[in-house]
């Protein structure tokens, strides 16, 4: 195994060593290149390899992908709109985009609402520094590694015998003798899955925020003091206003990783008991079912419900970055 | 940036919630978010017995502890799978790496050329870097793996060759590298474009090629910028289960540990102390990047988000 492992690490980093000598090589003879030709080869050598790797890697596989979602499973045969007719009569697709809409709704509200709470609770108290840290560790943690972490948390055992995940421990504590069968049978299971994804994000929020807070002018605040706002007022005319493009960002960009959520739902159920989204619906047509056609027309579906929301959240930060 | 005055006399909410309320709601919160990962590195250190029979806060009542689950999740893997989690921390690391270091050296050059050598052509160029930015990944991935496997035709004409690159890391790579980009590129345009500018045309004056220029005067003065992005990269690449799965088909070869353990916790959901340990194997290299370099880590994520 130990000369598996090395033989794969002479793999990866003579790959390194290539790329660096390829990178060397270039800008070597590209440096001695003179005047009007050493501009052009500036440009081809420097640009040239992030241009063409997006082309090939991006922008020509989305016009492939829209191409493909036209087609049948193997591309044989035209079906037109067929793969989305399909996808939008279909009654298990439709509780796919049922569960995608709640967790786009819920857990982006959820999570910046926790957020903003903790960023105004945290700033001023002594030791902020360790609460943040450790509120913010999860980020650092993979859905896959965090979806273990809570279906540890959700274990379900028979009641008669002892517990090992927390809640339902916890709910024998509290005296519901009879706690459900959590994520696999329970009807809030899509809430309990969103608890993960909530738990991740939630951190980010707060520094975000936290950091927005902090940075409202205090001269800003103070004039407001004097002219009589208080407590509520103050916050909801001052602070909110003030942090209201940061608020935006942070719901868009958590919305974006909600709407391209997989790995919780492939660990925690892998779709069952009415969790599937659509971005594993996607990976199930295309990967599992081989059905490409079907496949490509919810990932254009897909794309379309992020569109309109990321595309505002660049527009927000380009007008910050101009404001700068 | 001008600092709310935190120490000094507290105003409006901050005094409305300056209560022992505040500190008791923040306690509360703290201890929820930590107690779940508490309990996954309680229970990876518990014998199997002890897993299987209660849970982990009987810990504090029964202490008893043990390093064997690591050993069986990284060496054995126990439960008749033949290998365990250690080729697949390798595969990780093994993706890792260069799936952090060809984006940004890649993003950085482009970025450079993007920012300070301007041609016909180049807002254009941007502008379709920075459009790119709202294609979800999922969009690529079909058209990208028969690209990968079957190469590109236009009739019979080979556009593309097959690479025959299966059950290599390369795909992988080039994925992540290909997904990055438009992030990478935007971010440290901004960056390099904030330089100052008497530097650079200072040694252009002075003879110095662009290749120099972007190696002497551009590369040091944007490490930062380039940390930063680099740890989102390695968390981001680390953490990836999708393009992961896709890429690799999960075969011990090649593919990443989160394949490994998401197929684990589908098939040995009983078995807590393997897919614990295992879990806890999985986290602790970010968490090390993470707490290594969290300053640069919140200042990049602030760098995005917030002005000021």
């Amino acid at each position: 195994m130990w000369a598996d492992a090395s033989v794969k690490f002479v793999n990866t980093f003579g790959a390194l060593a290539g790329f660096a000598g390829v990178l060397l090589v270039l800008f070597y003879f590209g440096g001695r290149a003179k005047g009007r030709m050493s501009r052009r080869l500036a440009i081809v050598i420097l640009l040239g390899p992030g241009l063409l790797l997006l082309v090939v890697g991006l922008a020509v596989p989305v016009v492939r992908t829209i191409y493909l979602s036209l087609f049948n499973d193997d591309s044989s045969k035209y079906l037109g709109a067929g793969n989305y007719t399909w996808a939008l009569q279909n009654d298990d697709i439709h509780q796919v985009l049922l569960n995608t809409l709640l967790w786009i709704v819920v857990a982006p509200l959820v999570t910046t609402g926790l957020g903003l709470g903790l960023a105004l609770l945290v700033d001023r108290l002594r030791g902020q520094a360790v609460y943040k840290s450790l509120i913010f560790l999860p980020m650092a943690i993979s859905f896959v590694g965090a979806s273990i972490i809570w279906k540890f948390v959700y274990d379900y055992r028979d009641p008669a015998q002892p517990q090992i995940g927390l809640l339902s421990q916890i709910c024998i504590w509290l005296g519901w003798s009879h706690p459900p069968n959590w994520i696999l049978s329970h009807p809030l299971n899509n809430f309990l899955l969103m608890v993960v994804m909530i738990w991740v994000q939630t951190g980010f929020a707060m520094v975000v925020l936290s950091a927005a807070i902090k940075a409202i002018p205090e001269d800003v605040t103070e004039a407001a003091v004097l002219d009589g706002a208080r407590g509520w007022r103050l916050f909801a005319h001052v602070t909110i206003p003030m942090i209201r493009s940061t608020v935006i960002v942070v719901l868009t960009t958590v919305m974006i990783t909600t709407l391209k959520l997989f790995d919780i739902i492939r660990t925690m159920t892998g779709g069952n008991f009415g969790t599937q989204v659509l971005a594993n619906e996607m990976y199930s047509q295309a990967f599992v079912e081989f059905n490409v056609g079907r496949g490509s027309s919810l990932a254009v579906l897909l794309f379309l419900a992020v569109l309109p929301l990321v595309a505002y959240n660049i527009m927000l930060l380009r007008k910050e970055r101009e404001v700068r | 940036m001008t600092r709310q005055g935190t120490l000094a006399r507290p105003t409006g909410v901050r005094r409305a919630l300056s209560s022992p309320f505040a500190t008791l709601a923040v306690l509360v919160m703290t201890l929820l978010w930590t107690l779940p990962t508490f309990g996954l590195l309680v229970t990876s250190l518990r014998p199997q017995s002890d897993v299987a029979q209660s849970g982990w806060w009987e810990v504090f009542v029964h202490p008893h502890f043990t390093l064997s689950n690591y050993h069986d999740v990284l060496f054995n893997g126990g439960f008749g799978v033949s290998d365990g989690l250690m080729p697949y921390l390798v595969n990780s690391l093994a993706i890792t790496i260069p799936a952090t270091v060809f984006p940004i050296a890649l993003a950085s050059m482009a970025a450079y050329v993007l920012a300070w050598v301007p041609f016909k052509g180049s807002d254009t160029i941007f502008f379709v870097f920075f459009a790119l930015q709202v294609v979800p990944l999922q969009m690529a991935l079909v058209p990208l793996l028969q690209l990968f496997s079957g190469g590109a035709h236009v009739g019979s004409a080979t556009v593309f060759p097959a690479l025959g690159l299966g059950g290599t890391y390369a795909p992988v790579w080039l994925a992540h590298t290909m997904f990055a980009l438009p992030l990478a590129v935007f971010l440290l345009h901004n960056f390099i474009a904030q330089l100052p500018r008497d530097l650079i045309e200072a040694a252009r004056v002075d003879g110095a090629s662009h290749f120099r220029v972007f190696r002497s005067i551009v590369l040091p003065l944007a490490t930062p910028a380039l940390a930063s992005f680099a740890i989102f990269q390695f968390l981001w690449v680390w953490n990836d289960l999708l393009v992961g799965l896709t890429f690799t088909g999960g075969t011990p070869e090649v593919a990443p540990m989160t394949a490994r353990l998401a197929q684990l916790s589908g098939s040995f959901g009983d078995h807590w102390e393997i897919l614990t340990a295992g879990a806890f194997v999985s986290v602790i290299i970010p968490l090390i990047v993470f707490f290594s370099l969290q300053r640069y880590f919140v200042r990049g994520l602030l760098a995005g988000s917030v002005k000021g």
